[in-house]
């Protein structure tokens, strides 16, 4: 060995010694970080038998659900079946709910569903319904927010990826649709891909939600230059009668986006004055289209879907409507578009950009009134970004997705790429704080942020990487959240809690405007379904050549009927139960060994239907699977399956109930 | 013998006519309470029917092999709303009278009824309580379910509580004029 080879190994553990001595020992957690409030637990401690302050309705991403969690608790209070079928109540395996999945492909029975958007009235919650849309087969939903259930789910037809959605105008007129994918016209698809500039168009659908029923129906899709829709959202007051959409892609590639649809310097906002479209529609502008879309409708009184195929759209081609759209350029790809509770301020998020731009509505006007323009793209007048800027907001991290306002004059962006969420000024464009998230958030929710009144209060985080967050659970993980107190000037993180599927977007509003509304029962007098049995005594067994239904009921603790003989091998069994009782949280479930679907879970006064084809000769269990009672495991009975052309004739019963003699005991009296 | 003085008639009147309330609010209630019930079911009994939770307390009551409550298993609400209109008629008879003899008359009456719709109410939640299925799924030994008369009693993991409902509070107000009317009149207006 010589001198200068142990120089050498000594000068490696030098630096070896250095390395491991600085690496940084970030651990980020709660321990004695500074961004963690000293009274956190008592922050979000809600006491046993005490409500949460604020539903947070969250979307559930690739497991088609949406979830209800209570703030400030991070409690999960119930998960909502919405595009994805649920074996656990029946949802989407009933033959009372099974169309509610079904689309213009056919069934359709999952999604990825990404941004919850509540009704709201003059831009402020109302709490009647929550909108969802589905990403992938381009849907929206919309759910109750009396029962917690999916009411109704219609299909956009011209669309692929309906990802800037489901976005609401201040009074709920319209939930927006624009496709994330340009695409060539359904009735005219058959186009090579690389025609995208001449044949892809991005269709923006404006759906109409009916005030009372909350009925929706496609009013008219915009049929704009083809680029790629991103986020949107309404304005409020004085720009209530436009929309704002994010867009990417505005170079037209159709491959390798990664790098093609990133090399512009600015992108586009599109402002869209829906009352123009309206006015233009009344005109007789409007071309009906044809198209194939499925309108799906839940019913509480039949307790059962129907699905409607529907053959045309009407659309609106902009180059015919002067005056209804414009180009506002946004740096660098922007990803979220959020107007100010005034309706003033429109902040676009350049996912690349190293600023936060902030447009003005009121420059936007002047700009449209004074044609102020930089061009057109595709027909499309772009505003001169100089003219409708309000500031550019400096350095405020990086990779800024999302922005929500507290109500106070200020907005709070998620930065994905610095893992953080920033506080900053919207009058001044300063940044005021910032608090790290774990790790990478993507949206962020304050309760009632993108309303005219937001609650504040809080922000959560909703982060797209967990990692050492909680206890490891093999390869896949739960998703991440933090509830951060934004009531005073520095934010400050109360809870670390972990959220079902991958939430993307959701909203918070204040418990009081929905638990008063909560059903507890369906009224059994009001059940219209044709096969229910509202009493024991209509209970039955009926065959139609080789359909079989058995108008059952439930009751604690026993069916009816609970035995019965005479099914044939190439029988189609439909077990219609109700569910006979009229007092809250006593649901029955109903299962039979070897169904190929599902069990069903019965709400008091509901009926549902499991459609069950024999499989096998012999006697075949079924059993109530919600624990009802006292006697739940006493609630079971039997099936006989006899082989095909067997004379077993068809009978049913249940024994009889002991009450009835104890009645006439009394009776006597 | 003095005849009744205006205080007198007028109370007995105003009581009388208080029953008219009693058509239209309920007499009395039955409020349960159990660990699953935290919010509690109640039944209340009119003049002339049941409302509240019958339905549900039915439902739980079949588990001990009771018989359901029903509004045509009892006679009473046919000739209740009769008795009371003969009640408010007799008590401003009485009232306009001025004659002390009605007034005792009517108190007894009032005595008489009042003790008598108790023991029928009595009698009633004993044969409920008693006649049990004995095929019930819940056997008890020794255990039987009549409901408190007034105020609270445990039965299994319900506690129950009978008290008189606003038209029952119309009764007892009768009554108290009643009593109070007659010693009034007997000892101090003689």
């Amino acid at each position: 060995m010589n001198l200068k080879s142990i120089i050498g190994g000594v000068a490696v553990g030098i630096i070896a010694v250095a390395q491991i001595s600085c690496k940084p020992n970030n651990k980020g957690g709660a321990s004695g970080s500074s961004e963690l409030a000293g009274d956190a637990a008592q922050k979000v401690y809600v006491a046993p038998g005490t409500h949460d302050e604020f539903y947070n309705i969250v979307s559930g991403g690739f497991n088609g659900q949406i979830s209800i969690i209570g703030l400030p608790s991070g409690r999960t209070l119930r998960i909502i079946p919405v595009f994805a079928q649920s074996p656990e109540n029946g949802y989407g395996f009933s033959e009372e709910t099974k169309p509610m999945l079904n689309t213009s492909h056919g069934f359709v029975p999952w999604d990825d569903s990404h941004h919850i958007a509540l009704s709201t009235t003059n831009s402020i919650h109302d709490g009647r319904w929550a909108f969802i849309n589905g990403n992938n087969t381009p849907r929206i939903a919309r759910i109750s927010l009396k029962t917690f259930r999916t009411e109704e789910i219609i299909e956009l037809p011209n669309s692929g990826g309906n990802h800037s959605s489901p976005f609401i105008t201040a009074n709920t007129e319209y939930a927006v649709a624009g496709t994330r994918f340009s695409v060539p016209p359904d009735d005219k698809a058959d186009v090579p891909i690389s025609s995208f500039k001449k044949n892809f168009k991005g269709y923006i659908s404006f759906v109409s939600i009916d005030k009372n029923t909350g009925r929706m129906g496609i009013k008219f899709q915009l049929k704009t230059p083809g680029v790629s829709f991103d986020l949107a959202r309404a304005g409020k007051g004085k720009s209530a009668d436009w929309f704002f959409f994010s867009t990417y892609n505005t170079e037209q590639a159709n491959s390798l986006l990664e790098v093609n649809a990133s090399q512009k310097d600015k992108d586009f906002i599109l402002a869209v004055n829906w009352k123009k479209a309206e006015q233009y529609l009344a005109q007789g502008k409007g071309k009906k289209e044809a198209a194939k879309y499925a309108h799906n409708v839940y019913s509480d009184k039949v307790h059962s879907a129907t699905s409607t195929i529907m053959t045309e759209v009407m659309t609106l081609d902009p180059k015919e409507c002067p005056d209804m759209l414009y180009f506002i350029p946004c740096p660098k790809s922007p990803h979220g578009c959020d107007v100010d509770p005034t309706g003033q301020y429109i902040v676009g998020s350049g996912k690349l950009a190293a600023v936060i731009p902030v447009f003005s509505f009121d420059k936007m006007q002047k700009a449209i009134a004074a044609k102020t323009f930089d061009g057109n793209f595709d027909g499309i007048p772009v505003l001169k970004y100089d003219a409708v800027l309000h500031g550019e907001v400096q350095k405020p991290g990086l990779g800024p997705l999302h922005t929500e306002f507290d109500g106070k004059g200020n907005a709070i962006t998620s930065f994905f790429v610095s893992s953080e969420l920033v506080r900053w000024n919207i009058e001044k464009l300063e940044v005021i704080d910032r608090v790290p998230t774990y790790y990478s958030v993507g949206h962020l929710s304050i309760p009632g942020g993108p309303t005219a009144k937001p609650w504040g209060k809080y922000v959560v985080a909703y982060n797209k990487i967990t990692k050492d967050r909680y206890l490891p659970t093999g390869p896949e993980l739960a998703q991440s959240a933090q509830l951060y107190d934004i009531s005073g000037d520095k934010m400050k993180l109360l809870l670390d809690f972990p959220t079902t599927g991958e939430p993307h977007y959701a909203e918070s509003i204040p418990a009081s405007l929905i638990e008063k509304n909560s059903t507890k029962i369906f009224k059994i007098e009001e059940n219209a379904h044709p096969y229910a049995a509202k009493g024991e005594k209509e209970a039955k067994v009926v065959r139609k050549g080789n359909e079989v239904h058995v108008y059952m009921t439930a009751i604690r603790s026993h069916f009816t009927p609970d035995n019965i003989e005479g099914i044939k091998m190439g029988d189609v069994v439909y077990f219609h139960v109700t569910n006979l009782e009229q007092d809250w949280d006593v649901p029955h479930g109903f299962a039979i060994r070897g169904a190929l679907n599902a069990e069903l879970l019965i709400m008091p006064g509901e009926t549902q239907t499991l459609k069950w084809i024999p499989t096998k000769v012999g006697v075949t269990p079924m059993y109530c699977t919600d624990f009802c009672s006292a006697l739940h495991q006493e609630m079971q009975g039997y099936v006989r399956v006899s082989p095909a052309g067997s004379n077993v004739p068809l009978t049913w019963g249940t024994g009889k109930n002991p009450v009835a003699e104890a009645e006439q005991k009394v009776a006597k009296k | 013998m003095k005849p009744l003085s205006k205080i007198s008639q007028v109370l007995i009147a105003l009581g009388a006519l208080g029953l008219i309330a009693t058509y239209f609010t309920p007499l009395w209630r039955i409020d349960l309470w159990a660990p699953q019930y935290p919010e509690g079911l109640s039944m209340q009994i009119w003049l002339n029917k049941l409302s509240g939770q019958v339905d549900i307390i039915n439902g739980l009551n079949h588990y001990i092999g009771m018989a359901h409550i029903k509004e045509d298993m009892f006679p009473e609400f046919k000739i209740l709303p009769y008795c009371v209109g003969f009640y408010i008629v007799a008590g401003l008879v009485t009232a306009i009278s001025k004659s002390k003899k009605m007034l005792l008359s009517f108190f007894i009456l009032v005595v008489l009824g009042g003790v008598l719709a108790l023991y029928d109410y009595w009698k009633w939640g004993y044969a409920y309580g008693h006649n049990l299925s004995p095929d019930a799924a819940i056997k008890v030994p020794g255990m039987s379910y009549q409901p408190p008369m007034l105020g609270y009693k445990e039965l299994l993991n319900f506690g129950a509580y009978s008290i008189p409902d606003i038209g029952g509070w119309f009764f007892i107000l009768l009554g108290l004029i009643c009593v109070g009317t007659t010693v009034y009149e007997f000892k101090y207006n003689r």
